[in-house]
C-alpha cells in the first residue's frame, strides 16, 4: 500500500522516514541520516531546529537535525541513547523506518553572525545541534570571521564526530578545543570542565557571538564566563531544553515562565531567558 | 398553525429578545437533535450536576441546584422547579471539545513501512445547553491556545467550528464564584442564543436573546413571541444583583505583575504545605490544556496507536527530563501552575488563563482558594516592601 494516497490528517502524524545510513558515534551515540519514504520530499530546516521523532509503537522524542542545511531531501539526527525511545531508536540498521514531525523551533542567529567571530561552546551531546552551524561556517568560510569550538565530553570515549573534529580544526582562522572530565591513560588533550577552555582562546569581545548547547548547569558556567570576559548578554544565544511532547505548543510541558520552549525556542538570545536562568530554580 | 408564530416575523434579527415557554424548550431541544447536534446540558451524575447528553427537558435537573465552598459541593434541593438554577459544576465545555482521551492516530506496519490509517469517525457537532458566561470565555481561551497559533490542533478545531451554544445567564452563583473580577459573567456573551429563567412564578419562562445568525435560524419554527421590555429588564436586574453578591474577588491585572515580581514569596512554602499535588485543580479548570502521549502497539507489533490524555503540572512526570524532573517540589509546582494561570498566561495569549469560575477552589480536596492565595502573596509582597524601605 502505497503511503502518498493517503494525506496526512494532522499536525500530530508523523512522516515515515527511511534510515539510509547510520554512523556509531561512541558506545551509546549514533547518528542516523534519514530520507523521505514516499517520495514526497522532507521539511526543509534550519541550523538549530528539531523534529520529533517517533518509533513505531514506542514513542516519540525531540531530536535536533545535526545535518548539513544546505544537503536538501535528508534529516539527519545524532541520538544518545538515555531510555526507551532513544535506546530503540538507535538499534535501528539501514533500511528501517522511522517517523518525523517537522523541523520545529528557532535556529541559530547565522544572519547576525555574519562579519563576526563565531565561537561555539558545546557540552557532551550538545555538540549535534551546533553541528549543522560548522556546516554552514564551513561552507561561507569567508562570510565570518575566527570560529572557534570549545568542546567538553566526559571522557575521551563520549567524543562525538572525532574525524570532523580534525577537519574543522584545519579550516582557516579556526581553533578547536576538546576536554574531557575524566581522561584515561591515552589522553594527551585538555582535561577538566569545558569553561577552562576559555584560558586557552584570545576572545575579540567587540565582535563575537556566541553560541552555545549543553546541560543547563553547564550553560549557565559558560554564560558566566563569557560575560566576564566582556562578551554583552546580547551576544550569547543558547539552547534550552525541557520536557518536550508536541513540539508545536499544545502539551504545555516545555513551558519556562511565559516561553514554550518549543515553539519560541530551544534557541534564545541570552536576553530572552536571562531572568528564567539567573536566581530562580526549579521554573 | 400556532398564534405565536404569526405574531414575529420568520427570521428573527441578531440581537432580537424573545419569549420562551416551558414547552418551547422541549421543541428547541428537538429541533437541535434534528439537525444533527448532540446536546449537552447539565445532568444530574455522581452526586453533582454534570453536563452530558440532554435529549429531553425532562434529562434537565429540575428543581436541584448546588452549595459550593472551598472543599465542599452539595446538591441541594430548591425551592421551585427551576431547570438551570445552580452553579457551574465539575464539568465544562473542555470535556467535549479538548477531550480528555482521544486516539490521535492509529498506524499499521507492513516490511518495516508504516502508514497511518485513516480517521474513522467524523467529529460530534455538540449543541451546548445551560452553559454560563465563564464557561464560554474560558471557551474562547483555549481558541486561543489550541487554534490561535501557528498550528491548530485538528480535534478541538473540529468540534469547535461546528457547535452551537446556549447559554443560561447565571443569577444564583456559588460561594466559590468570582466571574465579576475576571469580566467574564455573570451575564454570558459571544453565545448564539442565551437564556434568562424565570421559575419563580407560576409561569415557568425564558428570555431568549439571540446572538447569531445560527441561533435565529434554530429558533425559526420555535413558538416564541417577542419579549416585554419589562421581561428584558428583569434579566439584567438579575444578573446585576448576582454580580453584587458575589462574595471573591481577585484584581485580574494586579496579579500579573505581582506573579511575576514574587516568584521567591514565601506564601510558596506554606501553600505547598497544604497542597496534595494532586492535580484536580487542573482536570476541573476549563482553560488548563495540558496534554500528555502514550503510544502502544497490538501483540503483533505490526498495529500502533497513540492516545493523548490531560496532563497536570502537578505530577512529577510533567516536567522529567533524564536525569529528574525540572519541578521536583511541591512548592515549584503550585507556583508554576498559578504564575501560569493568571500571569504568564497573559504573556503568551494576551488574556488570563482565569475565568473566575470557581472550579478549583470547590475541587481542590483541602480547599485551596486562589483568591486567597493572590491575596496574600499580595500581603507578603507589601511587608517584605516596608522592611526594605
Ligand atoms: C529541543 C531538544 C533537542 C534535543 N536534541 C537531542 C539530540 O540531538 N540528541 C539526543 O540524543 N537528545 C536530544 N534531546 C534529548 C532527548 O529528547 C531525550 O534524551 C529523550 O527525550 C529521552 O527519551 P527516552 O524515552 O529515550 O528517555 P526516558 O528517560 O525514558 O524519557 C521518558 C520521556 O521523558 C521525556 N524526556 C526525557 N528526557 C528528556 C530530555 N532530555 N529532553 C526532553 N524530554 C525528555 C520524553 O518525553 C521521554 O519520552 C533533545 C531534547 C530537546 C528538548
Ligand atoms: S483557575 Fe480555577 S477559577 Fe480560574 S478558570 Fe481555572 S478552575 Fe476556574
Ligand atoms: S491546589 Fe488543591 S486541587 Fe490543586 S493540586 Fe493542590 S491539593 Fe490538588
Ligand atoms: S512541546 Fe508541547 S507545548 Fe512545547
Amino acid at each position: 500500500m502505497s503511503i502518498a494516497a493517503i494525506p496526512l490528517p494532522d499536525p500530530m502524524c508523523p512522516l515515515p522516514v527511511r534510515i539510509s545510513e547510520v554512523v556509531r558515534e561512541t558506545h551509546d551515540t549514533y547518528t542516523l541520516t534519514t530520507t523521505a519514504a514516499n517520495g514526497s520530499g522532507l521539511p526543509p530546516f534550519l541550523p538549530g531546529q528539531f523534529s520529533m521523532v517517533f518509533e513505531f509503537g514506542v514513542g516519540e522524542v525531540p531530536i535536533s537535525i545535526s545535518g548539513d542545511a544546505e544537503i536538501p531531501g535528508q534529516l539527519v539526527f545524532t541520538i544518545r541513547s538515555v531510555g526507551a525511545v532513544t535506546a530503540a531508536l538507535v538499534g535501528h540498521k539501514p533500511g528501517d523506518y522511522l517517523g518525523v514531525r517537522g523541523s520545529f523551533g528557532t535556529a541559530w542567529p547565522l544572519e547576525a553572525a555574519r562579519g563576526q567571530d563565531v565561537l561555539l561552546v558545546a557540552g557532551g551531546i550538545g555538540l549535534a545541534p551546533l553541528r549543522p552551524v560548522i556546516s554552514h561556517v564551513a561552507r561561507h568560510r569567508s562570510d565570518f570571521g575566527r570560529f572557534l569550538l570549545l568542546y567538553g565530553a566526559r571522557t575521551p570515549k563520549d567524543l562525538l564526530f572525532r574525524k570532523q573534529l580534525h577537519a574543522w580544526s584545519a579550516l582557516p582562522e579556526s581553533q578547536v578545543l576538546v576536554t574531557v572530565d575524566c581522561a584515561d591513560s591515552r589522553w594527551r588533550g585538555h582535561v577538566g570542565i569545558v569553561t577552562k577552555l576559555f584560558d586557552f582562546v584570545n576572545l575579540r569581545p567587540e565582535r563575537t557571538i556566541a553560541m552555545t548547547c549543553g546541560p543547563e548547569i553547564m550553560m549557565r558556567f559558560v554564560i558566566r564566563a563569557l560575560r566576564a570576559r566582556k562578551l554583552e548578554a546580547g551576544q550569547i544565544y543558547l539552547s534550552m531544553e525541557r520536557n518536550m511532547e508536541c513540539g508545536i505548543g499544545f502539551c504545555g510541558h516545555c513551558q519556562m515562565g511565559p516561553l514554550f520552549l518549543c515553539k519560541d525556542g530551544p534557541i534564545f538570545a541570552y536576553l530572552q531567558v536571562e531572568r528564567w536562568l539567573e536566581g530562580h530554580h526549579e521554573l | 398553525m400556532q398564534p405565536e408564530i404569526s405574531s414575529r416575523p420568520e427570521q428573527l434579527p441578531k440581537g432580537a429578545e424573545v419569549r420562551m415557554d416551558v414547552p418551547a424548550l422541549e421543541l428547541l431541544i428537538e429541533a437541535l437533535r434534528e439537525r444533527g447536534y448532540r446536546v449537552v446540558g447539565p445532568v444530574l451524575r455522581d452526586g453533582a450536576i454534570a453536563y452530558g447528553p440532554v435529549n429531553k427537558v425532562g434529562d434537565l435537573p429540575a428543581g436541584w441546584t448546588s452549595e459550593q465552598n472551598p472543599a465542599s459541593y452539595r446538591l441541594k434541593r430548591r425551592p421551585d422547579n427551576a431547570l438551570f438554577g445552580y452553579a457551574t459544576g465539575p464539568k465544562s465545555m473542555k470535556d467535549f471539545l479538548h477531550v480528555s482521551e482521544i486516539r490521535t492516530f492509529a498506524a499499521e506496519k507492513t516490511d518495516g513501512l508504516f502508514w497511518i490509517l485513516p480517521a474513522s469517525e467524523p467529529p460530534p457537532r455538540y449543541a451546548f445547553l445551560g452553559v454560563r458566561g465563564c464557561d464560554i470565555a474560558a471557551m474562547l481561551v483555549q481558541d486561543r491556545v489550541l487554534i490561535g497559533g501557528q498550528a491548530a490542533d485538528p480535534f478541538y478545531e473540529a468540534r469547535r467550528r461546528n457547535c452551537l451554544i446556549i447559554a443560561v445567564h447565571c443569577t444564583e452563583p456559588a460561594s466559590t464564584c468570582f466571574c465579576v473580577s475576571m469580566g467574564t459573567g455573570p451575564r454570558a456573551r459571544n453565545f448564539d442564543l442565551a437564556l434568562t429563567e424565570f421559575a419563580d412564578s407560576d409561569l415557568h419562562e425564558f428570555l431568549v436573546e439571540i446572538g447569531s445568525e445560527a441561533g435565529a435560524e434554530i429558533l425559526e419554527r420555535i413558538p416564541v413571541t417577542i419579549a416585554s421590555t419589562e421581561m428584558t429588564s428583569r434579566s439584567r436586574a438579575l444578573t446585576d444583583r448576582a454580580g453584587q453578591a458575589m462574595t471573591r474577588h481577585l484584581d485580574k491585572d494586579r496579579a500579573v505583575s505581582l506573579l511575576r515580581e514574587n516568584f521567591d514569596s514565601p506564601q510558596w512554602d506554606r501553600v505547598a504545605e497544604r497542597c496534595l499535588a494532586c492535580g484536580n485543580c487542573t482536570m476541573v479548570c476549563p482553560t488548563c490544556f495540558c496534554v500528555t502521549f502514550e503510544d502502544s502497539t497490538d501483540i503483533s507489533g505490526q498495529r500502533a496507536e497513540r492516545w493523548r490524555k490531560w496532563d497536570s503540572c502537578y505530577s512529577l512526570a510533567f516536567s522529567y527530563i533524564h536525569g529528574g524532573s525540572v519541578r521536583s517540589s511541591t512548592k515549584s509546582r503550585y507556583r508554576q501552575w498559578l504564575t501560569h494561570k493568571l500571569s504568564s498566561w497573559v504573556d503568551q495569549f494576551g488574556s488570563s488563563g482565569c475565568v473566575g469560575c470557581g472550579r478549583c477552589i470547590t475541587w481542590c480536596p483541602v480547599g485551596i482558594d486562589l483568591t486567597e492565595e493572590v491575596a496574600a502573596i499580595e500581603k507578603a509582597n507589601s511587608a517584605a516592601r516596608k522592611e526594605d524601605s
